[in-house]
C-alpha cells in the first residue's frame, strides 16, 4: 500500500513539475469543443448529440494521456526499479491507473464546465450529480483499460499508435454506456437521472477488466 | 520430431473437413428449402453463421492458449495462440463481407448500426486486428511473445462484454440463432448443423496445417544453421558443389544467407 502511494506521489509530483500530460489533455478538450462546433454547426447541443460530443471528446483526450503513462518508467529505468524492489509489482498498476484517474478528473474539473458553457444547450447545474457519477464510473475503466493498453504497448515501436488502435475498440462500450447514461441528464426538457442499468454495465466493465489487469500485470513487468 | 507427430492427423482431418463441408453446401443447396421471406439468397446463412461463430469461437480459444503460454512459458503455445487469433481474423473478414453482403440482401443496406451483432463483431475486429501490428513491433521474441499473450487475454476477456454492452443497447434485428434454431425446419437444421461442423473441422485443419508448416520451417531453419556451422569447421576443404558454374571466392560461402 505505501508503495502504490510513493509511486502514485512519484507520478503525481512529476507531472507537476514537467507538466506535460494534463495541460494538453485539458487543452485539447477545449479545442475538440470547437472543432465540433464547427463540424457538426450547431451552436448549442443537448440530449445524445451533447452526450456524444462530450464522451468522444473526453475518450480522445484521455488517450493522449495513456500514450505517455510509462514513456518515463521505460526510458529512465523505472520498470527495474519496481522489479528490483521488495514489493509486489502490481503496486506498479494500481499506482498508474490513480494517476490517470487523477488526471483524467483535473481535464474533466476544466472541460466538463468549459464544455456546458461552449456548447451544452440545457444548464449543466440540474445534470451536475448524475453527471459525477456516470463521470466517476466511466473514468475508473478509462484509467483501468488505458493502463492496461499503455503497458502493452509502451515497448512496442509505434507505441502511441499502438495505444490509440488498441485503446479505441476496448473503449467502445465505456463511451457507448457512458453516452447512453449521460443522454437523459443533457435532455432540453430537463435532466432525468441517468439509467441504471448503463451505470451497472460500467460498474460491471470496471469491475472484470479491474480483474483481468491484476491477473495479467506481472506478466508485462518480469524480463 | 514434433512437426512429424502433428503430420499423421493432418491428412484424414482435411479429408473429413472436405467431405463435411462438401457435403454441407450439397445439402444447402439441393436438400433445404428456399426461406419463404428471403428466398434464394438465405443459403448464404450456412456460410455466413459458421464462419462468425468459429472466428469468435477462434479469438477466445487463442486467449485460452495464451493463458497456456503464460503459465508454462513453452513457445508452442504461444505459436498455437498466434496462429489461432490469426485464422480467426481472416475468418472474420469473411464473416464481414458474407454478412454484409446479406444484409444488403435481406435488409437493403450493406451496414446496419441497428443491428447488435454486426456491430459487436466490427468491433471485436477491429480490436483484433490491431494484435500483429502490436506483436510485431515488439523486437524481443520472447517479450513479443509474453505481451501477445498478454493482449490475447485482454481480448478474450472483451468478446463476451462487448457483446453484452452492445446487445443492450439496440432492440434485436439480426436473427438470433442460438438458443433459437428451434425455430428452424429440421431440413435447414440439419444443414446448418453439419455446415457448422464443417466449418469448425476447416477452422482446425487450418489452424493445424499453418502450425506444422511453421514449425517445419522452423526446422529447417535450425538444419540450415547447423549445415552453416559445420561448413564453416571444415572451412579449408570445402565439399565439391554439384554445379559445375563458377563461383565466387569459397571464403564466402558460409556467410551465404540460409534464410527461406
Amino acid at each position: 500500500m505505501s508503495a502504490v502511494g510513493a509511486l502514485l506521489r512519484k507520478d503525481l509530483r512529476l507531472e507537476l513539475r514537467t507538466r506535460e500530460s494534463v495541460p494538453a489533455m485539458t487543452l485539447f478538450s477545449l479545442s475538440a469543443f470547437v472543432v465540433f462546433h464547427f463540424g457538426l454547426q450547431r451552436s448549442s447541443l443537448d440530449g445524445d448529440l451533447a452526450a456524444g460530443v462530450l464522451w468522444v471528446t473526453l475518450l480522445l483526450a484521455a488517450l493522449l494521456g495513456v500514450g505517455r503513462l510509462f514513456v518515463t518508467e521505460r526510458e529512465e529505468g523505472g520498470f527495474d526499479a519496481i522489479r528490483l524492489a521488495p514489493v509486489d509489482p502490481s503496486a506498479m498498476l494500481v499506482a498508474k491507473a490513480l494517476t490517470l484517474l487523477s488526471f483524467l478528473a483535473i481535464v474533466q474539473l476544466v472541460a466538463v464546465p468549459g464544455f456546458g458553457i461552449l456548447l451544452l444547450g440545457p444548464s449543466l447545474l440540474p445534470a451536475l450529480p448524475g453527471l459525477l457519477a456516470v463521470l466517476a464510473l466511466a473514468d475508473v475503466g478509462i484509467a483501468v483499460i488505458g493502463t492496461l493498453a499503455s503497458a502493452l504497448a509502451v515497448q512496442t515501436r509505434a507505441r502511441e499508435l499502438i495505444v490509440a488502435l488498441m485503446g479505441l475498440p476496448l473503449l467502445v462500450p465505456v463511451v457507448l454506456a457512458a453516452a447512453r447514461a449521460t443522454a437523459p441528464l443533457f435532455s432540453a426538457g430537463g435532466a432525468s437521472p441517468p439509467p441504471l442499468r448503463w451505470l451497472g454495465l460500467l460498474g460491471l466493465y470496471d469491475l472484470v477488466f479491474a480483474l483481468v489487469a491484476y491477473a495479467v500485470f506481472d506478466y508485462l513487468l518480469d524480463d | 520430431m514434433h512437426g512429424k507427430a502433428l503430420r499423421p492427423g493432418l491428412k484424414p482431418l482435411a479429408l473429413a473437413t472436405v467431405l463435411t463441408l462438401g457435403g454441407a453446401y450439397v445439402l444447402a443447396f439441393f436438400y433445404a428449402p428456399n426461406d419463404a421471406d428471403q428466398g434464394f439468397v438465405q443459403k448464404i446463412f450456412y456460410l455466413h453463421v459458421p464462419l462468425a461463430i468459429c472466428a469468435l469461437g477462434g479469438f477466445i480459444a487463442g486467449g485460452v492458449m495464451a493463458i497456456g503460454y503464460l503459465r508454462t512459458g513453452e513457445q508452442r503455445w504461444d505459436l498455437r495462440s498466434y496462429v489461432a487469433i490469426h485464422l480467426s481474423l481472416i475468418f472474420a473478414v469473411a464473416t464481414l463481407i458474407t454478412g454484409s453482403i446479406w444484409a444488403r440482401a435481406s435488409w437493403g443496406h450493406w451496414w446496419v448500426w441497428q443491428e447488435p451483432t454486426l456491430v459487436s463483431f466490427l468491433i471485436i475486429f477491429l480490436l483484433y486486428a490491431c494484435y500483429q501490428p502490436m506483436r510485431f513491433a515488439i523486437e524481443d521474441p520472447e517479450r513479443q511473445a509474453r505481451y501477445a499473450a498478454v493482449f490475447a487475454v485482454v481480448a478474450g476477456a472483451f468478446v463476451p462484454l462487448n457483446f453484452l454492452a452492445v446487445r443492450l443497447a439496440n432492440p434485436l434485428v439480426h436473427p438470433r440463432l442460438l438458443g433459437s434454431t428451434g425455430s428452424l425446419p429440421p431440413s435447414m437444421e440439419l444443414t446448418f448443423v453439419i455446415a457448422m461442423v464443417g466449418m469448425a473441422l476447416l477452422w482446425v485443419t487450418l489452424w493445424k496445417y499453418e502450425i506444422t508448416a511453421k514449425q517445419t520451417s522452423m526446422q529447417l531453419r535450425a538444419l540450415k544453421r547447423r549445415l552453416a556451422e559445420r561448413a564453416e569447421m571444415t572451412l579449408p576443404a570445402p565439399a565439391p558443389r554439384r554445379s559445375s558454374a563458377p563461383r565466387p571466392t569459397p571464403a564466402a560461402r558460409p556467410a551465404e544467407p540460409v534464410e527461406l
